[in-house]
């Protein structure tokens, strides 16, 4: 057995870069202070906090004005939906746009303000796992107050063509929001080049600490509230700031903007070694398209293996994955976004997420290829699923 | 989600795995959809069962279950067998998590439908004697 712990789960969270550790340490030790504070530690607490903001303002391309530090992409996604809902019923339009796959944080409040009686339109993503930007043209009505879409999918990888449904939303004076928390670190973003509005972004997911997150809003717009309290940015966002892991997520996120060629240009090859490689094995499928897709990121399935086995005996092996299936989503339904690119509930069950980051090593990706197969076949040959597979017993994919 | 040593441990090393060419009952339950199957051979001699494989898709704890369910009826008689109960098989496993109950209950009715089997192959209608076994999916794939 393998003694080495090999993380291939970078889309649920990655580990906190040296760069970042140093940055905010700091700020845990003597630079305790609260930016509130009128004396010098709390001084030089705000400083970093506005330091970290013109980080963050440089990466995406807005202003620092525009940047909201917030605990989480969670807490951004629903500011950012249920302000706009607010902002915009006022003026008589309670029609939103999204698509069936986004992240939960997006969805959830959708239909939370569904019982509001405000109306969700909710667009396919096709069995490439990519939304249409003529399909969110063609839902745009008078009354629309918002198009949320996500700029990469968290568990199948696909990139959505945002900047044509950007120029498509300022054409037609609706407000853009997407949730950029996968995407951050793997392509290029720019929010005003590409027409976005509200941007929602996570530090976890590049190398910053869990339970720190941002959201980027249009100067444009004023958005109510979510969190009432304290003046902290600048009236719009309570509670003191979490001064470290906001100093962190401003380092991490320069060095994700700025290294996401060399990035891509060193897991690409790793992607296409995955994809050969597991490809060769009978009876699996790629989730989500082959080309648009970041490059760090694989999802497979297959047939007459269950998820949650997979995951067990990989970590047997000292693996880290994650899995789509039912019994990892603490539900008895696999994942909405295998079943929205219409994968059947007996595939979904079978399916494995590999995402990487910039330290996953080649060692690391040909251990994964040393046991998979093997693994698939262990799990196949105790599978009942598997033996009315091969005796054609069962349900046909497309 | 945390499971058990034991869970892991007959996740890990299953017992009694594969299936049995002159079984005298056979009996598959779950389905493809809601993401767990069972399937358990019996070998029946004397009203003692002598010999039983499984055959399991699914998550750990639906590996786990049926692996211990086959230890603990093996070498038992079908009456004792019968008196299985999915409450016993989660105690033998020290527990399951909330979400994998389920699993238990598709071991204690894997193992009652090969018995109905069993007694089908006889000419015995198994009904009175094993009950009738329900799928539980209205806990499942509610779509």
């Amino acid at each position: 057995m393998l003694k080495t712990r090999i993380y291939l789960d970078n889309a649920a969270t990655t580990k906190v870069s040296d760069k970042v550790l140093e940055a905010m340490l700091p700020y845990l030790k003597e630079g305790y202070g609260n930016p509130s504070s009128i004396y010098t530690l709390g001084r030089e607490a705000a400083i970093a906090v506005n330091n970290a903001r013109k980080q963050v303002a440089d990466a995406l391309g807005c202003e620092e004005n525009e940047v909201y530090f917030t605990s989480c992409g969670s807490e951004s996604d629903n500011w950012a939906i249920k302000g706009t809902a607010k902002l915009m019923a006022a003026k008589g339009k309670k029609h939103i746009i999204t698509s069936v796959f986004e992240h939960h944080a997006v969805l959830h409040p959708l239909k939370a303000l569904e019982k509001e009686g405000y109306e969700v339109t909710y667009l396919p993503v096709y069995e490439n796992g990519v939304v249409k930007a003529e399909d969110v043209a063609n839902a745009i009505r008078p009354d629309t107050a918002l198009v949320t879409i996500m700029y990469a999918n968290n568990e199948i990888g696909t990139i959505q063509p945002i900047a044509e449904i950007g120029a498509i939303c300022k054409e037609k004076g609706v407000i853009f929001h997407t949730d950029a928390v996968q995407a951050i670190g793997n392509v290029h973003i720019n929010v005003k080049e590409q027409n976005i509005d509200m941007l929602s972004l996570s530090g976890h997911k590049i190398h910053a600490q869990k339970g720190c997150g941002v959201l980027y809003i249009n100067k444009k717009y004023r958005l109510p509230n979510l969190i009432d309290g304290g003046a902290q940015e600048r009236n719009r966002r309570a509670g003191t700031e979490n001064v470290p892991a906001i100093v962190g997520l401003g380092v991490a996120l320069t060095e994700a903007t700025a290294n996401i060629d060399s990035k891509n240009a060193k897991l690409k090859p790793l992607q296409d070694k995955i994809y050969d490689a597991v490809m060769k094995i009978d009876r699996v499928h790629l989730n989500g398209d082959r080309e648009r897709r970041m490059a760090s990121n694989l999802n497979f399935s297959f047939e007459g293996v269950e998820g949650e086995s997979l995951l067990l005996q990989l970590d047997l092996q000292g693996i880290a994955a994650s899995s789509g299936s039912a019994c990892t989503s603490g539900s008895l339904d696999p994942s909405h976004v295998l079943l929205s690119i219409g994968l059947p509930h007996e595939i979904a069950h079978g399916s494995l997420r590999i995402s990487m980051s910039e330290y996953t090593t080649e060692e690391e990706v040909d251990a994964l290829l040393q046991v998979l197969p093997e693994i698939i076949a262990k799990l196949r040959s105790m599978s009942p699923l598997w033996e009315h597979i091969i005796k054609g017993e069962t349900f046909k994919i497309k | 989600m945390l499971y058990s040593e034991k869970v892991m441990d007959h996740f890990a090393n299953p017992r009694n795995i594969g299936e049995l060419e002159n079984a005298d009952g056979v009996g598959e339950v779950g389905n493809a959809k809601c993401g767990d199957i069972m399937k358990m051979y019996l070998k029946i001699d004397g009203g003692i069962i002598t010999d039983v494989k499984f055959k399991t898709f699914g998550c750990g704890a639906a590996i786990a279950t049926s692996s211990i369910a086959t230890e603990m009826i093996k070498g038992k008689s079908v009456e004792d067998a019968l008196k299985l109960t999915n409450k016993a098989v989660v105690e033998a496993l020290d527990g399951l998590p909330p979400a994998k109950i389920h699993c238990s209950v598709l071991a204690e009715q894997a193992i009652k439908t090969a018995l109905a089997d069993y007694y089908t192959r006889q000419g015995i209608d198994p009904t009175p004697i094993v009950g009738v076994i329900e799928e539980h999916c209205e806990t499942c794939c509610e779509d």
